[in-house]
């Protein structure tokens, strides 16, 4: 039978459909010998099915022939690429037993930190109030008989002082049983305009229950300056605790505090019933947030100020108890405890 | 406070219910934190209907009923009432009520018949004394409805609580004042109904006023010291009957959880919690009988004084005791004494209506530890006209419920006469309410607010002329005024509109932030952040350790003196709990006392972190982790102190003895430490490991003296922290040449470091230590350290021979200087 001399075409046709067919018969290869036998078969020396091919480039015409030529070269090169590659493949499933890589197994962790609860409560207020044009100052935790008391109003042997029985230290000083004697630092060394917040640990001398530590949180602020009204008070604590609380519908009620007057407790809308009485807000529908008032003039003359002139607004807030409210915590003293298996889970 | 809705509607017909009275008493003047039906007992009972009755088949007087509670199904019920009607409602204890009585109610057989409950009589519910027949009701309620509900059962309580300053608030009447002044209603004197052979009396005679010591029906009546005893009115009451109240007066006190005792001692207890009067009664016999001497002094040295609740007190100059001619017989304002109660014998009281000092029967009820109804009063001021202006009521009281005569007018001891207590004239200015309040009130708004509720107002233009009631002892200033309006107004009137302000003077305390900044790091490694008591039990080895003078236990002696140790206790807490892999952290205070300023502490803020067991969680690659070391604490110790004393250079300076491993210094100052922490723990616990800095000492001097501002000596505002200063990173490659060095065991890696260092090489960019190695190669004696140094040129590569060259300076260097040399082999 004459050899006719083929296309480059047709040449090129066959060329692609070898390659073709190699690409899945060496995929479906489990091992180097069925691996060999796929190499043998295609690009063997004598029986391969590109053999064939390489001889006909021989035989084109001087025109077709480069172009064969390297068509033929690159298949050639592609193929035994592969067939390398699929080797390595075999071989690596060959030295490890189990299957390449198993995802569904868990990844590399780290330990996880956990701010207090108590301090993300007095982050996110603070970060409220910052809004408004608050800053923060801080004071010391062992106060004089002054500071916490008489420059805010205490009258001596008072039964308002129930409300805060002391730890006293030896020498005289006593441990603040809130932190409004700030209130009085910040008072003095600044002049108005005050817009301050002031985080702070404070003390009483009440025995751990469900509901009292002889140390906790406390966060109060205090805004003074001349035309600073009741008005304020109520507008800003109510932007907070809508900021805070979300949707939050605000009572204000009578009260009292010796450093403030008018004093007043806001309460919010329970969040568990929504005004309608549940055991959470013991059926009143309201829960207590904070302490509030108008600073009472006699606290801006402790601190020089005329009470005339100036006019001022405080609050002061528990945060370990919004804490407890927020995080359903029973007892207080989970706060203070550091169990790491509840801190760690409330404070991520 | 418990306050009775009857009671108060006695004194004020508001017609409110009491929810609606709770949320105007919360409103305007204190809060009410419960409402509490006094007949709570009776809250299981419901409304039952007798849809069928039959005559019991064994028994000629029970019925069987089928009675409709209110579930899908009428119930079985045995009645033995002959009233027992179909069509009819009676209440109806369900199976499982427990009656007021005590008994529960069963299901049972009663002759061979189940019933399931009991239709009750007026009897068994307490509601009267009817026991003849089961009490039939007259209502609209569905069947099943409680009680309680369906008929005005019982009187509903309110807990009231009042705040310090509020005193008047302590009585129905000063409720009702408030009430009537909301509702627009009268207040009025409650009519007092007579029982038995007892009348009501119209007229009693006016007490006579003396300033030291006078005499009423024969007995002298003697106040030494006007101070300790504004006012004290005595009375001879004769011929009472002492025996039961009428239940009208019993149901008043029950309803504020007050218990019966007798018509004399109840009708005392009436005046306290509804007129806010304490008062006491005593056998005027036991006192000595007409010729008695009442004497009220102070209490002598060791005076003994067996008081009402049993309990033998010994008293002291600091009390006012009332005393007959030989001894004390009372605890003035705090507790009456055993020896002169009134008894079934008692024909004849002697009477006490006064006001005592408050702090003085403060300081004496927390002396002796005992609180009463009258001492809470009385601390909080009961006004020295008030005993005059209860005096009539309780003659009356006392003659309709125990039928005696007052024969002689009653003696009033008051220094300062019977209207001492008075009260200041004030202004209230127009003007200042606008400017506290931030809304214009008109001045004839104002006045008629405050009259409502009892104050003397005259106008005068925009101003006020304002007396307060006597009852009102806790106004005495303009503010108490302002107050009055707004509360009286309602605080809901008032706008939450916010208004423009002026941005404050006062800059950022520095620490929050690098607090802040702290808690960052170490939550990022893993740390869980504690919140500890600073109380420890023992003072520290120094002794500067702060003493607490009124612990509440003797592990709460002192204040901490550092932050670790409160760390270790949390982390002992937590190996109790089985948790091994801690790393806790805290930012916080520690206290020590300084002999030059005995009364005031210092105090500094600091931070401190533990960690001990496993680096990191066990993961199928690495499944024990390696446990915290005193590499990590020192590389921790590092990076907590660069962020808590910001700008400073910190060096970490070796200890090692006592479990101290490093001091810390920020620019040679020692600022913290890094220590193995001693814990208890069990075996299985890996070892702790402390590091804790210093961030900053409080300042805790006075700002200003007392009333005075700091403005012209203000100390310059608190400085920003330090922040990292931008440096361009280098365009031209480094060149890295490691060294391995023979070092001898005398040298310290820190010494060659610090050789390196001294060279002064301005290429030399970087010295890291990479690896220590002892073994077979190494002369005895010797450690080899292989350690890196990074050359580089800012402005242009280096060449292979300059960096040789340093190289090799560098290695003549530690040869001379420390006789360290290559490891060559």
């Amino acid at each position: 039978m004459p050899e006719s001399i083929p296309s480059l075409s047709q040449f090129l046709d066959e060329l692609s459909a070898i390659e073709r067919e190699a690409a899945p018969e060496i995929a479906a290869a489990r091992s180097a010998d069925a691996l060999e036998a796929v190499r043998v078969r295609y690009v063997g020396r004598k029986s391969g099915r590109l053999s064939p091919l390489s001889g006909m480039v021989a035989r084109m015409s001087a025109t077709d022939r480069p172009a064969a030529g390297q068509a033929f070269n690159a298949a050639h090169t592609r193929v035994q690429e592969q067939l390398a590659a699929h080797a390595a493949r075999i071989q690596a499933a060959a030295t490890s037993s189990a299957p390449a890589v198993d995802l569904t197994m868990p990844g590399r962790a780290v330990w996880r930190g956990a701010r207090h609860p108590v301090t993300i409560v007095i982050d996110e207020i603070a970060d409220i109030f910052r809004e408004l044009g608050f800053t923060i100052a801080l004071g010391p935790e062992a106060e004089s008989e002054w500071y916490n008391f008489t420059a805010l109003n205490f009258p001596p042997d008072h039964p308002a002082l129930d409300m805060h029985d002391t730890l006293y230290l030896d020498g005289g000083a006593l441990l603040r049983t809130h932190t409004s004697p700030v209130q009085i630092r910040t008072l003095q060394r600044y002049p108005p305009p005050v817009r301050v917040l002031v985080p702070g640990n404070v003390y009483r001398r009440d025995v751990f229950d469900a509901s009292h530590a002889p140390m906790f949180a406390q966060i109060e602020g205090l805004a003074v300056d001349e035309g600073v009204s009741f008005v304020d008070l109520k507008a800003t604590l109510t932007h907070f605790a809508r900021r805070f609380f979300g949707s939050a519908t605000t009572r204000f009620r009578p009260s009292f505090f010796p450093f403030t007057e008018p004093s007043a407790e806001m309460d919010v809308e329970c969040q568990i019933c929504r005004g309608s009485g549940c055991a959470t807000c013991k059926m009143v529908g309201w829960v207590e947030i904070l302490g509030c008032g108008m600073v009472h003039p006699s606290v801006l003359e402790s601190a020089g100020l005329d009470a005339e002139r100036y006019t001022g607004w405080a609050f002061g807030m528990g945060p370990g108890r919004v804490a407890q409210q927020r995080y359903n915590i029973p007892i207080l003293r989970e706060l203070y405890d550091g169990d790491v298996r509840v801190l760690g889970a409330l404070g991520q | 406070m418990n306050a009775s809705v009857e009671w108060l509607s006695a004194f004020v017909e508001s017609g409110l219910s009491p929810r609606a009275l709770r949320d105007l008493i919360t409103e305007r003047a204190a809060t009410v934190d419960a409402i509490e039906p006094v007949r709570i007992d009776l809250a299981n009972i419901v409304v039952g209907r007798v849809v069928a009755a039959v005559r019991h088949p064994d028994s000629d007087h029970l019925w069987l009923t089928r009675v409709d509670a209110g579930g899908a199904d009428p119930v079985d019920v045995v009645c033995g009432a002959s009233n027992v009607t179909v069509g009819t409602a009676y209440p109806f204890a369900p199976v499982g009520t427990t009656m007021p009585n005590g008994i529960t109610i069963e299901r049972r057989k009663i002759r061979g018949q189940v019933s399931n409950g009991m239709l009750c009589s007026a009897r068994e519910l307490g509601l009267g004394d009817e026991h003849e027949g089961i009490l039939p009701i007259t209502t609209d309620a569905a069947s099943g409805t409680p009680l309680l509900d369906a008929l005005p059962i019982g009187d509903t309580r309110l807990v009231v609580d009042v705040l310090p300053n509020r005193p008047d608030l302590l009585s129905h009447i000063g409720i009702a004042r408030e009430i009537a002044a909301a509702t627009g209603r009268p207040l009025r004197e409650p009519s007092i109904p007579t029982s038995g052979e007892n009348r009501a009396i119209a007229d009693v005679p006016a007490p006579a006023g003396v300033e030291t010591t006078g005499t009423t029906d024969g007995v002298r009546v003697t106040v030494d010291d006007a101070t300790d005893c504004p006012a004290y009115l005595g009375v001879v009451v004769r011929g009472v009957r002492v025996g039961a109240s009428p239940p009208w007066l019993v149901a008043r006190l029950a309803a504020v959880g007050v218990r019966s005792i007798s018509n004399v001692v109840d009708v005392t207890n009436y005046m306290l919690h509804g007129y806010g009067q304490p008062m006491h009664a005593f056998d005027l016999a036991r006192l000595g009988g007409s010729g008695a001497a009442v004497h009220v002094r102070r209490a002598a040295a060791g005076e003994r004084l067996t008081t009402l609740d049993g309990v033998d007190r010994t008293l002291d100059p600091s009390m006012v005791v009332i005393a007959d001619a030989t001894r004390a017989q009372g605890v003035a304002g705090v507790i009456g004494g055993q020896g002169t109660e009134v008894s079934g014998e008692t024909t004849d009281l002697f009477l006490e209506i006064a006001s005592f000092d408050p702090r003085r029967v403060r300081a004496t009820r927390r002396t002796l530890g005992i609180s009463t109804d009258a001492s809470f009063r009385f601390e909080r001021l009961v006004p020295p006209t008030s005993p005059a202006d209860s005096y009539a009521t309780v003659v009356r009281l006392l003659a309709a419920v125990a039928g005696g005569r007052v024969v002689a007018p009653p003696v009033l001891v008051s220094a300062s006469g019977p209207r001492s207590g008075a009260r200041a004239r004030l202004v209230l200015r127009s003007k200042r309410v606008a400017q506290v309040l931030g809304v214009p009130v008109p001045a004839s708004e104002s006045a008629r607010l405050l009259a409502t509720i009892g104050f003397t107002v005259t106008a005068r233009g925009d101003d006020l002329d304002v007396a307060a009631p006597t009852w009102r002892t806790d106004i005495a200033a303009e503010i108490d005024l302002v107050e009055e309006v707004a509360r009286l107004r309602g605080y809901a009137t008032f706008p939450n509109e916010l208004r423009p302000y002026r941005l404050g003077t006062v800059p950022d305390d520095p620490l929050v932030s690098r607090a802040a900044r702290l808690r960052e790091l170490l939550v990022g490694r893993g740390f869980v952040e504690v919140r500890p008591m600073p109380f420890v039990p023992h003072s520290n080895s120094d002794g500067t350790s702060v003493r607490v003078t009124n612990p509440l236990a003797d592990t709460e002696s002192y204040l901490r003196f550092d932050l670790l140790s409160s760390l270790a206790r949390r982390a002992e807490f937590n190996l109790t709990r089985m948790e091994g892999d801690l790393r806790l952290f805290e930012v916080g205070t520690a206290f020590r006392a300084r002999s030059d300023r005995p009364g005031r502490p210092v105090e500094d803020v600091r931070v401190a972190a533990l960690c001990m067991g496993a680096r990191r969680p066990p993961h199928f690659t690495d499944p024990s982790p390696p446990a915290w070391d005193e590499w990590d604490a020192k590389a921790l110790a590092e990076a907590v102190a660069a962020v808590a004393r910001p700008g400073s250079s910190i060096a970490l300076q070796p200890v090692g003895t006592d479990g101290e491993l490093w001091r810390i210094r920020a620019d040679d100052v020692d600022v913290g430490r890094v220590i193995r922490v001693v814990l208890d723990a069990p075996p299985w616990a890996a070892p702790a490991y402390g590091v804790e800095v210093v961030l900053e000492e409080t300042d805790v001097a006075d700002v200003a003296p007392p009333g005075h501002h700091a403005s012209a000596t203000a100390a310059a505002a608190p400085t920003r922290d330090p922040v990292p200063q931008y440096r361009r990173p280098p365009s031209f490659p480094a060149v890295r040449v490691d060294l391995t060095l023979l070092v001898p065991a005398a040298v310290t890696s820190g010494s060659v470091e610090g050789v390196l260092r001294q060279a002064n090489e301005p290429i030399l960019e970087g010295i890291d230590l990479l690896s220590q190695f002892y073994g077979d190669n190494v002369p005895a004696g010797h450690r080899s350290v292989t350690w890196r140094l990074t050359f580089r040129h800012p402005e242009r590569t280096l060449r292979e021979k300059e960096v040789e060259a340093r190289r090799d300076k560098l290695l003549r260097a530690l040869e001379t200087d420390l006789a360290v040399r290559q490891r060559t082999s």
